[in-house]
């Protein structure tokens, strides 16, 4: 028995809803009841409840457990992780959690995708997806963008961070290199943010606007700014950064 | 420890004090109410009935400052405890007795009508940082004879929280009758009381027949009161905010001699509701902070007094729920906390206690929640020694996720509702850029909505409204207006 991926409960008392901008809460068929789950629900169950706890210890011996029992490597991602995340995602937006308990979910996250991540390889299962993340050119602050980081490793994507004062080619370079589908581009100044087209015109230059696309972000940025200089999307938080994420790479 | 101001030393506290004695030993007081000169006389005042007028002795004084309740506990209509009454305990209760409600369809301060006064009791229900009712506004669609005891009747019957209330007519047994009806009986209502009365002396050094009836009325059925002294500096007191203080002593002490002496023990709250007079516009502030000093000032003598304490100090007057409504009430919230006043009533009110808006009591809802954070002051939790924390901080780049973070963070950082905005430029566009006014009124009818019916029972509401029938009825009115709407 599985769920549409992103679409379980964890206990009785959560309705998951997709990480995303538009999605209405849905509604789960079906009994709550573990003792009337198949096994591997159960485990999914608990994997998933685990991570809303923020429980890494816990979690690290429950993915172990399922990888020896034989649990589908992609269910214990799809059904387990990515739509306990989801759940994470929807008590954040509706205050019911508070980002540090979202951040230790992530951190959670990351050591279950850590145990993982062998099994996906040797599968051939597509990852999630890659984010090559950076401060703009001439920008040395890095906390909002440390802190997207976070946010899109605990949603299952793999993330290299480059940094602060990243000049353009060396975005360009790395999403080449690490065959990433998205860009983060952050600013806090007004003085830098213009630095961000050079980001954006590269990508263009270089012909890659099918497979990378521009989010960029920060806290002097607007949607008009981010439209003017043709970024494919702009973020207005490090929650938000992570529905635009999953947007954009449903749009490749 | 806990964050105070102070306005007065002891030293002027006590020649405050002395002076107010003073004015009711050598000028004493109008009486309008034969019976209550007949108990000052029984007790030793110069009593002259022809003049309705007495004159206080210190031993009088003394006597009910001795009978004083330090302290009183209110509880809602199910019989559970609100409210302590005590030390620096700080409640908030919505500012009373409004004629308009504030319209926020049309923007316009009308009379108001029963549906108002229901939609108005379950907000307060839902409002976490407003422990009471008042009586807010006066329902205009029931006959004047009984519009206070209809007041109280709609918010038994619509909220459960305890109510501050008033008696403008001369039907205070119909306001007894229904409190009486709701605890059962004479003995459960003294040991549990669901009500302060509100009375109001009059300025300079009186007592009106209805207001001294009042607080014979509520002495005997042990209903606590609260005293309404109003000096109006520079018009209705000395300009002086000193000054305004003693006159408010003198009226106070004269309003609490008259309880005590009616029956010892009586609960009280050393109350007030002085406004500086503007004589630019001939209007009394209750958002100017000369008000507001007057306020602290005379809740200090209460509390050297080692009697509990109301204020109207979260308040504004402005016409709508505007900047200034909104500064002039954080300001005054604020103040009153830090002094400790036991009551602290205004939220809600706009206009010289002219005009109720249910946008404004929401907003001040969170006022009220910042100043109970604001009153925890700043605690040591876990930060001695330092260098532990720090070490983690350094070795992690941020603290976000440690065990100190999340430990402390609901009880060091008081996150309020949804009304107050915090999200960035953004998200707060995305949500479609409201005001503070449309998100609040999203609130009041989300809360309105989504109030459950009160857990009185069934049969307890029946005989309220049989009771109430009973006082319309007296009243010339054929039936009460539908409560269902």
């Amino acid at each position: 028995m599985r769920c549409p991926r992103g679409t379980r409960e964890f206990g009785s008392s959560f309705t998951v809803r997709q990480i995303s901008t538009t999605s209405d809460p849905v509604e789960i068929a079906g009994s709550n009841n573990q003792n009337q789950m198949e096994p591997e629900m159960g485990i999914l169950n608990d994997i998933g409840a685990s991570l809303l706890a923020g429980d890494d210890k816990k979690i690290v011996e429950q993915v172990n457990h399922a990888i020896e029992t034989k649990v589908p490597t992609t269910e214990i991602l799809d059904d387990g992780l990515i739509a306990g995340m989801n759940v994470v995602g929807t008590k954040f937006r509706n205050e019911e959690m508070y980002l540090p308990e979202v951040l230790l979910s992530a951190r959670a996250m990351t050591a279950a995708v850590t145990l993982l991540k062998p099994l996906l390889i040797a599968e051939e299962v597509p990852s999630r997806g890659k984010v090559i993340l950076g401060s703009v050119q001439g920008d040395l602050h890095d906390i909002g963008k440390n802190l997207v980081g976070i946010m899109l490793e605990g949603a299952g994507f793999a993330v290299v961070d480059l940094g602060i004062d990243v000049p353009p080619n060396k975005f360009i370079e790395a999403a080449v290199e690490e065959n990433a589908s998205v860009i983060g581009v952050s600013s806090l100044l007004t003085t830098t943010m213009a630095n961000m087209k050079g980001v954006v015109d590269l990508v263009e230059e270089r012909g890659l606007t099918e497979q990378v696309k521009v989010l960029v972000g920060g806290a002097p940025l607007t949607e008009e700014f981010a439209e003017s200089i043709g970024a494919n999307g702009y973020a207005y938080d490090a929650a938000n950064a992570v529905e635009k994420v999953i947007a954009l790479v449903g749009e490749r | 420890m806990r964050p105070s101001i102070r306005f007065l030393d002891e030293q002027l506290i006590t020649r405050i004090l002395d002076e107010a004695r003073e004015l009711l030993r050598t000028l004493g007081v109008t009486i309008h109410n034969p019976e209550v000169l007949t108990i000052l006389g029984d007790h030793g005042a110069e009593v002259d009935m022809a003049a309705e007028h007495a004159k206080f002795t210190d031993e009088l004084i003394d006597k009910a400052l001795k009978t004083s309740p330090s302290s009183f506990r209110l509880y809602d209509v199910l019989g559970n405890q609100t409210h302590d009454f005590s030390g620096k305990n700080v409640h908030y209760t919505p500012g009373s007795a409004a004629i308009n409600v504030l319209d926020q369809s049309t923007g316009e301060a009308r009379r108001p009508v029963t549906a108002d006064y229901i939609r108005y009791a379950k907000l307060v229900g839902g409002l976490k940082h407003i422990a009471a009712q008042s009586t807010a506004f006066v329902p205009g669609d029931v006959a004047e004879p009984i519009s206070d005891s209809y007041r109280l009747f709609l918010s038994l019957l619509s909220c459960e929280k305890p109510v501050v209330t008033g008696a403008f007519t001369k039907n205070f047994d119909v306001i007894s009758d229904l409190q009486l009806i709701v605890r059962g009986n004479a003995e459960e209502l003294k040991q549990k009381p669901l009500t302060v009365i509100s009375v109001c002396p009059t300025a300079p050094l009186k007592w009106t027949a209805a207001a001294s009836q009042n607080l014979l009325d509520c002495a005997r059925h042990s209903i606590p009161v609260e005293y309404i002294s109003m000096p109006l500096p520079g018009f209705m007191a000395p300009v002086t905010i000193v000054g305004s203080v003693i006159q408010h002593t003198a009226e106070t002490l004269s309003g609490i001699t008259i309880s005590q002496l009616a029956n010892p023990g009586t609960p009280m709250l050393y109350g007030g509701a002085p406004g500086i007079f503007d004589m630019r516009f001939e209007t009394t502030p209750m958002g100017a902070i000369e008000t507001m000093m007057i306020d602290c000032a005379y809740v200090e003598v209460g509390k050297f007094l080692n009697i509990p304490t109301q204020a109207y100090t979260a308040m504004g007057d402005a016409k709508l729920p505007d900047m200034q409504a909104g500064f002039e009430t954080g300001m005054g919230a604020a103040l009153g906390a830090l002094t400790g006043v036991n009551n602290i009533a205004g939220p809600g009110i706009l206009d010289f206690i002219n005009t109720f808006s249910l946008e404004k009591l929401v907003v001040d809802n969170e006022i009220c929640g910042m100043t109970f954070r604001l009153l925890e002051g700043i605690q040591p939790r876990d930060d001695f020694p330092a260098v532990p924390l720090f070490e983690e901080f350094l070795r992690d780049k941020h603290l976000i996720i440690a065990d100190h973070t999340r430990k402390h963070l609901r009880d060091e950082i008081h996150l309020p509702g949804p009304t107050i905005d915090r999200a960035n430029r953004a998200r707060w566009q995305k949500k479609g850029s409201l005001t503070i006014g449309e998100l609040a009124s999203g609130e009041v009818e989300r809360i309105v909505a989504e109030a459950a019916p009160t857990g009185l029972d069934e049969g307890v509401q029946a005989q309220l409204i049989e009771r109430m029938e009973g006082a319309a009825r007296s009243a010339g009115m054929d039936a009460l207006p539908q409560r269902d709407a």
